[in-house]
């Protein structure tokens, strides 16, 4: 059943990414349980505009969990509180009234601010770009079943593919080490037949972008793990390793 | 203007070989003397990215998400269609146009169509070579499952997640053409007009998102991949940035839209629950397969689900269409609902909802089955209404989805201003007037990856073109007149949000131009609108400056077009005096209830011209001619 609570919001301000930012309280009142966390920003923007004041800037688009452009961290945790959730699918029956809930940007030098709580994530695009992909050419492939793939080795494919690329893992790693992301790919495309000729060169590949963009490196801490929204497991992680190990100290001479 | 479709002769079957052999080429050295501007990173616009990048042109590729990776397209759950035929269930390319054809109620083009259901298997061959892991038998081979509106297996699927996984696809073979430097992403950026020299498209105008700049970038040909306008609706299962304002541009400039009134309301999604709300949720389609609908008998009664007895509930599919059952096409099903919460039997806070409900299939298979099958689902939910649905039935309701209607285009996915290209759902081409599920990843993709590298080489190397950069005097014009715009809806300073008008734009909407529709409703609506369009830029208040990070300022401009472009929809729709797909005008229907359709007039794509502000848009007829399949009433008895 419908209610409603009343909130204390500590919101970070920041015009750009070369100015000083700052917490800003706002009263976010007559929440609805039912409403997302979006949602409640969004009255909260409301009131704000017709006040004559800067609404909150965040990143947002799908609201169900799947594209990965929003993410905040709230209370301390990316994308909040609830486990396997992104911050558009977090609902506010999870909060109480009276709560004072802190909600900041992704925190990563790799990740500028471009206001409020938008940032730029534009070199998990760069890290794709090193080796994130399959280098075949639309209209040469062969008929689709002709390689069998085993069920289980699909699956683990997917596991890893379900990746939204919304950068909390980087936000959760004391290093803001984008090493679950950069595994996701690189395990996803080794499992599969298609994606071995260039596993090797992609492990490097990747895992070189990954450095040269300032991310930190993965001392398995495993917070990336418990904040991801898609619950990718780490053991992508040592897949990477393992592959990245593979191509460090193979031969390329046959 | 008599409108050409531009379809080649010759057997259906033959038609795109032989227009492929017709077709001029562009010799792969003259490749890279061609620029190529694609707006929008869905699976149209970023699989055509990255096709015509390998192929050798110089690609320039916009989005207004802050990467590629996120367009709509992404959030797309079922599956997607080709007649691959493993399961040996009787499948064919013929099949599959045909289910097509009909499923839109024969008001979709023949030839598109059958090139459609022809290119479907090669999608589906290029993704698996692309690494999607779509899902499998224990043998290894690629699993399908079934879709409504098709007797046959034909739906290839990668959890609930197949949108996803084809996107990601598209966009690592694009990210794989910007690392060879045969693509330049820009990401956040809105195209806000077309730029049309000596006729033909030779350009564009984008606002950079971060900086408020006004950017101009010319080239040989556009092709705009932006997507579908369900948001007029307000509340739709569209993404929050989805609009209209790129196609509406494009038919300010010349472009004609095309039957913008055929709109698609998908039956199962989450009920709205209150006025703050943002978006709906859809549930898969599949879960139709299992869940059977109903109602109470009674009106208006307020009791649990669990405290209705079985002979006081009405399974309305299922008592209607007995073979069929709840596994109706989307359209009638939708309209099936709307119709008992008319008749007060709604259920819920708002009584606006159908019950969905899985205590049957629970009881016969047991809760494992189900939840293998449906997990996910029930897990979304669960998470969105906190019901349990393995214990309480599930309530839908009927919300905008998709978008049948789009910029005219020819054969050639080209529309009535040379040299701008329209694919994917911002095109109107292949689904008529109801869309069957899984079929939009399949247009997407085929319009991307396997018609537009042919067709637009064939206008390139058959177009004579001059030399244009962006200094020629038009990109100047276009960008004053977007300046100008900008700094109006900033200075209005007025007393409601833009998201407050949006909000109500929507309710006329849906209101006199949803799942069903009248003459007079929709000539009130009109009347609605208007005042509202001339009450937004009176009274909007638009926060913030030009220059900046400013997401305000951007909906405004997209709702300022919505504005406008909702009138051209309830015109069309008053246009059009029969009953199709989508379409349903209460004055055509049949005994059942049904659409009506009325091919001896309007068998037509109504295409419509821009010629004014404020003024009536011309109307133009394209006849669809139907030389392969015979006519008749949809009956899913």
């Amino acid at each position: 059943m419908t209610k409603t609570i009343n909130l204390t919001l500590k919101v970070w301000r920041q015009k750009g990414p070369h100015v000083k930012g700052k917490l800003e309280t706002y009263h976010a009142n007559n929440i609805s349980t039912d409403m997302s966390f979006l949602e409640m920003i969004d009255v909260v923007n409301e009131q704000l505009t017709l006040d004559g004041k800067d609404p909150i800037a965040f990143d947002h688009d799908c609201r169900e969990g799947i594209c990965g452009s929003c993410g905040a961290v709230v209370n301390g945790r990316p994308h909040g509180p609830e486990k396997g959730t992104t911050l558009c699918q977090l609902h506010m029956r999870h909060f109480s009234d009276g709560d004072t809930v802190v909600v900041e940007p992704w925190r990563s030098r790799a990740f500028p601010i471009i206001r409020d709580l938008a940032v730029d994530r534009g070199v998990l695009d760069k890290i794709i770009q090193a080796g994130g992909y399959i280098s075949v050419n639309a209209g040469g492939a062969q008929d689709a079943n002709a390689i069998p793939i085993p069920q289980e080795v699909a699956d683990k494919a997917m596991d890893a593919a379900a990746c939204i690329g919304c950068g909390a893992c980087v936000a959760a790693c004391p290093n803001a080490s984008a090493m679950l992301f950069v595994s996701a790919k690189v395990s996803q495309l080794a499992l599969l037949p298609q994606g071995k000729p260039e596993a090797a060169r992609r492990a490097i590949a990747m895992l070189c972008s990954a450095d040269k963009a300032g991310f930190g490196n993965c001392s398995n801490e495993r917070e990336c793990e418990a904040e991801c929204p898609k619950e990718i497991s780490i053991t992508h992680i040592a897949r990477l390793n393992r592959e990245f190990f593979k191509a460090s100290f193979g031969s390329s001479v046959q | 203007m008599q409108l050409d479709a531009k379809i080649p002769d010759g057997p259906l079957a033959e038609k795109w070989d032989r227009h492929r052999f017709e077709m001029k080429l562009v010799n792969p050295a003259n490749k890279r003397k061609f620029d190529i501007i694609v707006v929008g990173t869905g699976l149209a616009g970023g699989s055509a990215s990255a096709t015509l990048a390998e192929l050798g042109y110089n690609v320039k590729t916009f989005c207004f998400q802050d990467s590629p990776r996120r367009a709509h397209s992404i959030a797309a759950q079922g599956g997607i269609n080709a007649a691959k035929n493993y399961p040996n269930d009787g499948d064919s390319i013929w099949r599959l146009f045909y289910d097509t054809v009909k499923g839109g109620d024969f008001r979709a083009r023949e030839a598109n169509v059958h090139r459609l259901a022809q290119v479907s298997n090669n999608i589906i061959d290029h993704c698996v070579a692309q690494g999607i892991p779509f899902a499998r038998e224990y043998g290894g081979l690629l699993a399908n499952r079934s879709f409504g509106g098709a007797q046959v297996s034909r739906t290839f699927y990668a959890r609930g997640q197949t949108g996803q996984q084809l996107l990601l696809g598209a966009y690592s073979s694009l990210a794989r053409q910007i690392a060879a430097g045969k693509v330049t992403m820009f990401p956040r950026r809105e195209m806000l007009d077309v730029v049309i020299v000596d006729g033909q498209a030779r350009g564009i105008v984008v606002r950079n998102l971060i900086s408020g700049e006004l950017e101009t970038h010319a080239a040989h040909a556009v092709v705009l991949a932006t997507g579908g306008y369900g948001n007029v609706f307000f509340l739709s299962t569209n993404a929050m940035g989805c609009n209209v304002t790129a196609a509406y541009r494009a038919y300010k400039k010349g472009a004609f839209f095309a039957n913008p009134c055929f709109t698609q309301i998908h039956p199962t999604c989450i009920p709205v629950h209150g006025t703050y709300q943002s978006k709906l949720t859809l549930m898969s389609e599949s879960l139709r397969n299992d869940g059977r609908v109903w109602v109470p008998k009674k009106a208006g009664d307020t009791r649990r689900p669990a405290d209705i007895p079985e002979d006081e509930r009405d399974y309305f599919l299922e008592r209607k269409y007995p073979s069929f059952g709840n596994l109706v096409p989307r359209d009638v099903a939708s309209r099936n609902a709307k119709e008992q919460c008319d008749l007060g039997k709604g259920v819920g806070e708002t009584r606006l909802a159908v019950y969905l409900d899985f205590a049957d299939a629970i009881r016969r298979d047991g809760r494992a089955v189900i939840e293998k099958k449906y997990g996910n689902l029930f897990q979304m939910y669960a998470k969105i209404t906190a019901d349990n649905p393995y214990e309480t039935p599930m309530m839908i309701y009927p919300a905008v989805h998709y978008t049948m209607g789009g910029l005219w285009v020819d054969y050639n996915l080209m529309s009535t201003v040379p040299g701008l290209f329209v694919l994917g759902e911002a095109n109107f081409s292949d689904h008529g007037a109801n869309r069957l599920g899984a079929s939009a990843l399949m247009q997407g993709l085929a319009d991307g990856y396997f018609v537009i590298p042919y067709t637009i080489g064939g206008y390139l190397a058959g177009t004579p073109q001059r030399a244009v950069t962006t200094a020629d005097p038009a990109f100047k014009a276009a960008t004053q007149a977007v300046n100008g715009r900008i700094s109006k809806l900033l200075s209005i300073n007025g007393h409601r949000t833009v998201d407050d008008f949006h909000r109500e734009l929507g309710g006329i909407m849906w209101d006199y131009c949803g799942m069903a529709r009248t003459n007079a409703g929709l000539e009130v609506a009109r009347g609605l609108i208007q005042n509202l369009r001339a009450e937004f830029w009176e009274n909007v208040k638009v926060p913030g400056d030009p220059g900046e990070f400013n997401q305000s300022l951007e909906r405004a401009g997209r709702v300022a077009d919505f504005l406008e472009f909702g009138e051209l929809m309830l015109i069309d729709a008053r246009a059009r005096q029969e009953s199709c797909g989508g379409h349903f005008n209460e004055a055509f229907q049949t005994q059942e209830n049904e659409a009506l359709r009325d091919d001896e007039n309007f068998c037509h794509v109504a295409a419509w011209e821009f010629t004014g502000e404020d003024k009536e848009p011309a109307f133009h007829k394209e006849p669809l001619v139907f030389e392969n399949v015979h006519l008749t009433q949809r009956s899913y008895k």
